[in-house]
């Protein structure tokens, strides 16, 4: 009897030890993200540090001139390239991603929608590449069309001006990404707005009120720190896509000043270049620069989307 | 109560239409990529392409298929995601048994947030960085490693995702049979997890063998199936890419049924999935 | 007794499920009707057919007439907005709209374009007091209506859904989600209320059909079992299963 006792509790003195074990062992664990991502800032700050020495941060931003070989490093023709894409793929996606989901969450049948969801998942985990091909078949000769078609109306405008003959250009690249990022970010706006609670929508619609006041008043209200989140989740992929980019955007380092000029991203400059980066002073440098500025945004992007978030949730315990 | 055309009703109407078109619009085009995809690559697409490596002059139109790259991104991604799993299941543990609704544990979810959403190419080029500080070449292994790193926050995230939506009644009640959070962790939380478990790590895979600008740096390219962690390997997107930068036909036709390869591997990993977390739902309590 | 509301040979299928069967009644007009039976009777599914919320589902089909002082209510040619605008509805639970105390009240009225500016605040301060919430609340109108505890929050809506100037009030048991002073609370408001409109209540406590019902609908089955005024139902009652009911055999 004593002895059955005594094993009783070694065994549970032996549980205890390794939950705490485990505990210890888990808590480490769960700090790796943490680290990694402070390894990944100070390495890339670490390794961008020569070109610093030689070159000032508002030089390198503010700078026109790329030339590798004679130690001139100015990244505002890439930085333009990137953020042009990227504008005009937020512009293209985010009202129709919009309208999509509120269609699918509001008005639609839930059948159409529990139909199409799982669709719209399956296109999120398309590779890149893949949407990449599309927009050189389909895209790419489209452009030069649409643009020869706006020409009569707009093309004195210079944001409409038709430069550029071939169809790899900002505007390819914008249509791509827009493309790419919507069953993301639709997928994610899809699910905000099912987390609005049904019974506000019925407090609204007992009052007479239509649907679209409805959605305008009360669901649109209580889901945007939500649907932001989204866009900006489908943004910072945008931001950041390399391949299907350099597919159709042309890679011309100039600064874009049409939609139908070509452009060169942040991504591709550093994608194209990466084999010779050994091979000239500071080169190296100057693209692990590049690295660690679209690191940087994109933090800025996610945290700036965690506070909205944040702060909405603590507003919103209804 | 007789029907009348209000301004408001007006609007109404007048946004149901353009959400309507605005879906056609989106849905459409989503479609029409797929469709795109099929047409153009399945003239292309022969037994060739997918059981033989490359021969001399592939990429001038010659012979071979892209057997290297299919083998090269199933073990990127099989290797990466293995990895990945035996990490994140002990962060995801740590976050959700052992720090609880904390600040740290809000915290450590937004530091995954964020490394979610640093582009592939960052990964790529860290790992490129870290590759030459140890004087290492562009190979199997570190492109395993640097799609480890990718794939960590969205394996963590996702099972983290499913672990918070286990009912806290369900691991109150283990606790209430006296089992210590390290068993009740493994016994209540994984089994009723296990669906969302399997969805995570097949999403992880799946991104593992679509990215392409990691292994770019990395795992460099290679016409051979790699014999070691130390040979470099090829993937099905830089293939895709590679032969799309052709100036042959025949070889840009290659490179859309490469695509066509890819794509269907990626649905047949979704559909997986999907068939996998209800086949394991069985034992889930709702 | 006259009759506002007259229900004639009203099904309600959900998919394939036959909630309510053939149900035909009068209900009176400036009267507190209550609908009582077990639950999974089809108090609800009846109660929404009042203000054709069952619009909302696309899996329930309403068969059927519904007259409000004569109007088909589903006649193909009626804007279902109207119906709602006349029919109030008071939900389980409140759910105030994600703004200020002040805008959920003008909330309708803007909607409906009832009012502005001035009259505007003074009749958001008049339902408020209808409700029994102004004294409360007058200082931080402009407050968050989450901010309210649960009993202030469903007057808040009461105030709200009379702000849009219903005839008929409906209640899906208004009560249930709130504490029992709060609960006597909202029992007192529609005992008021109905000098002014019409109230039908479901409800499945029996202490509140004997204290606030004119009128007494029981339920069964998806079937109306027996309907009359509330003294006749309560202390004669002509049914066999209301009786059961009744005596508290079966909820």
């Amino acid at each position: 009897m004593q002895n059955t006792q005594d094993s009783k509790l070694h065994t549970q003195a032996r549980r205890i030890r390794k939950d705490e074990l485990a505990a210890r062992n888990y808590r480490l664990a769960a700090s790796f993200p943490l680290f990694l991502l402070l390894i990944m800032v100070v390495g890339f700050f670490l390794r961008t540090q020569p070109l610093l020495e030689h070159s000032s941060v508002w030089e390198i931003l503010s700078g026109m001139q790329w030339r590798p070989s004679a130690g001139e490093f100015g990244l505002l023709t890439f930085i333009s390239g990137t953020l042009s894409v990227t504008l005009l793929a937020l512009l293209l996606a985010a009202p129709l991603c919009m309208l999509t989901s509120l269609f699918l969450v509001e008005y639609a049948k839930r059948r159409a929608l529990t139909a199409i969801l799982p669709a719209i998942d399956l296109l999120a985990g398309i590779p890149s590449v893949v949407y990449g091909v599309w927009g050189l078949l389909v895209i790419v000769p489209l452009v030069p069309q649409i643009s020869s078609f706006v020409q009569p109306w707009l093309g004195s405008i210079p944001l409409f001006a038709a430069n550029n003959p071939t169809g790899y250009s900002i505007l390819s690249g914008g249509i791509v990404l827009a493309v790419m990022i919507s069953p993301i970010i639709i997928s994610v706006s899809i699910e905000v707005l099912r987390s609005v609670p049904d019974g506000l929508r019925h407090g609204s619609l007992a009052l007479g009120a239509t649907r679209w006041q409805t959605i305008k008043k009360v669901v649109l209200p209580r889901a945007m720190p939500g649907l932001i989140a989204a866009i900006v989740m489908g943004l910072s992929r945008a931001f950041g896509e390399t391949l299907a980019v350099m597919m159709v955007v042309g890679n011309t380092p100039l600064i874009p000043r049409s939609i139908f000029d070509p452009g060169y991203p942040l991504t591709a400059l550093i994608a194209n270049n990466y084999g010779e980066m050994m091979s000239i002073p500071l080169y190296d440098s100057a693209l692990m620069g590049a690295a660690l500025l679209l690191l940087v945004i994109v933090i800025i992007f996610n945290l700036g989307a965690a506070l909205v978030l944040i702060r909405a949730n603590r507003r919103a315990q209804v | 109560m007789k029907k009348r055309w209000t301004l408001a009703h007006l609007e109404d109407r007048a946004m149901r239409t353009i959400m309507q078109l605005a879906s056609l619009v989106l849905v459409g085009v989503l479609a029409a990529i797929l469709v795109t995809i099929f047409i153009r690559g399945l003239p292309f697409l022969d037994l060739d392409l997918i059981t033989k490596t490359p021969q001399g002059g592939f990429f001038l139109g010659g012979e071979g298929g892209i057997l290297n790259a299919i083998v090269g991104s199933l073990l990127l991604a099989g290797g990466g995601t293995l990895l990945a799993l035996f990490i994140s299941l002990p962060i995801a543990f740590g976050i959700n048994v052992y720090t609880g609704a904390s600040r740290l544990a809000s915290l450590l979810r937004m530091a995954l947030d964020v490394l979610w959403g640093i582009p592939s190419l960052v990964y790529g080029a860290f790992g490129f960085t870290i590759m030459i500080a140890f004087g290492m070449r562009a190979s199997l292994g570190a492109g395993i490693l640097v799609l480890t790193l990718l794939q960590i926050p969205i394996m963590v995230r996702s099972m983290d995702e499913v672990m918070r939506m286990v009912p806290s009644e369900l691991s109150q009640a283990a606790y209430s049979l006296g089992a210590t959070r390290l068993e009740a962790a493994w016994s209540v939380l994984v089994r009723q997890a296990l669906p969302g478990l399997v969805t995570a790590v097949l999403l992880a895979f799946g991104r593992g063998i679509g990215d392409a600008a990691s292994v770019l740096f990395t795992a460099g390219f290679s016409d051979r199936i790699p014999t070691s962690l130390a040979s470099p390997s090829a993937s099905l997107p830089l293939a895709v890419f590679f032969q799309l930068g052709s100036p042959f036909p025949e070889v840009r036709g290659n490179g859309y049924a490469t695509a066509l390869v890819l794509t269907v591997l990626i649905l047949f990993i979704s559909m997986l999935s999907r068939f996998l977390a209800r086949r394991l739902s069985r034992n889930v309590i709702r | 007794m006259e009759t506002q509301i007259k229900i004639r040979d009203l099904n309600v299928y959900y998919n394939k499920v036959h909630a309510l069967k053939d149900i035909n009644l009068d209900l009176p007009r400036g009267q507190i009707t209550v609908i009582v039976g077990p639950s999974g009777c089809g108090k609800s599914t009846l109660l929404k057919t009042l203000n054709r919320f069952h619009d909302l589902a696309d899996d329930t089909q309403v068969t059927g007439h519904v007259e409000l002082d004569g109007v088909d209510l589903y006649a193909p040619d009626v804007e279902v907005t109207e119906v709602r605008t006349k029919v109030g509805l008071i939900a389980q639970r409140p759910f105030p709209l994600p703004m200020s105390i002040f805008e959920n009240v003008a909330y309708g009225m803007r909607i409906h374009k009832l009012a502005r500016g001035k009259e505007l605040r003074d009749k958001v301060k008049h339902y408020l007091e209808v409700a029994g919430l102004w004294d409360e609340v007058k200082g931080r109108l402009n407050t968050p209506a989450r901010d309210l505890s649960i009993g202030q929050q469903q007057r808040l809506c009461l105030a709200r859904g009379l702000a849009v100037e219903p005839e008929v009030i409906l209640g899906d048991e208004p009560t249930s989600s709130l504490d029992p002073i709060s609960a006597k609370f909202i029992e007192e408001r529609l005992e008021e209320l109905k000098k002014d409109y019409t109230v039908v209540l479901v409800s499945h406590v029996l202490r509140q059909a004997r204290h606030l019902a004119d009128y007494l609908v029981f339920m069964y089955l998806g079937e109306v079992v027996e309907a009359g005024p509330a003294e006749q139902v309560l202390n004669a009652p002509k049914n066999d299963r209301t009786r059961a009911y009744l005596q508290g055999e079966f909820y």
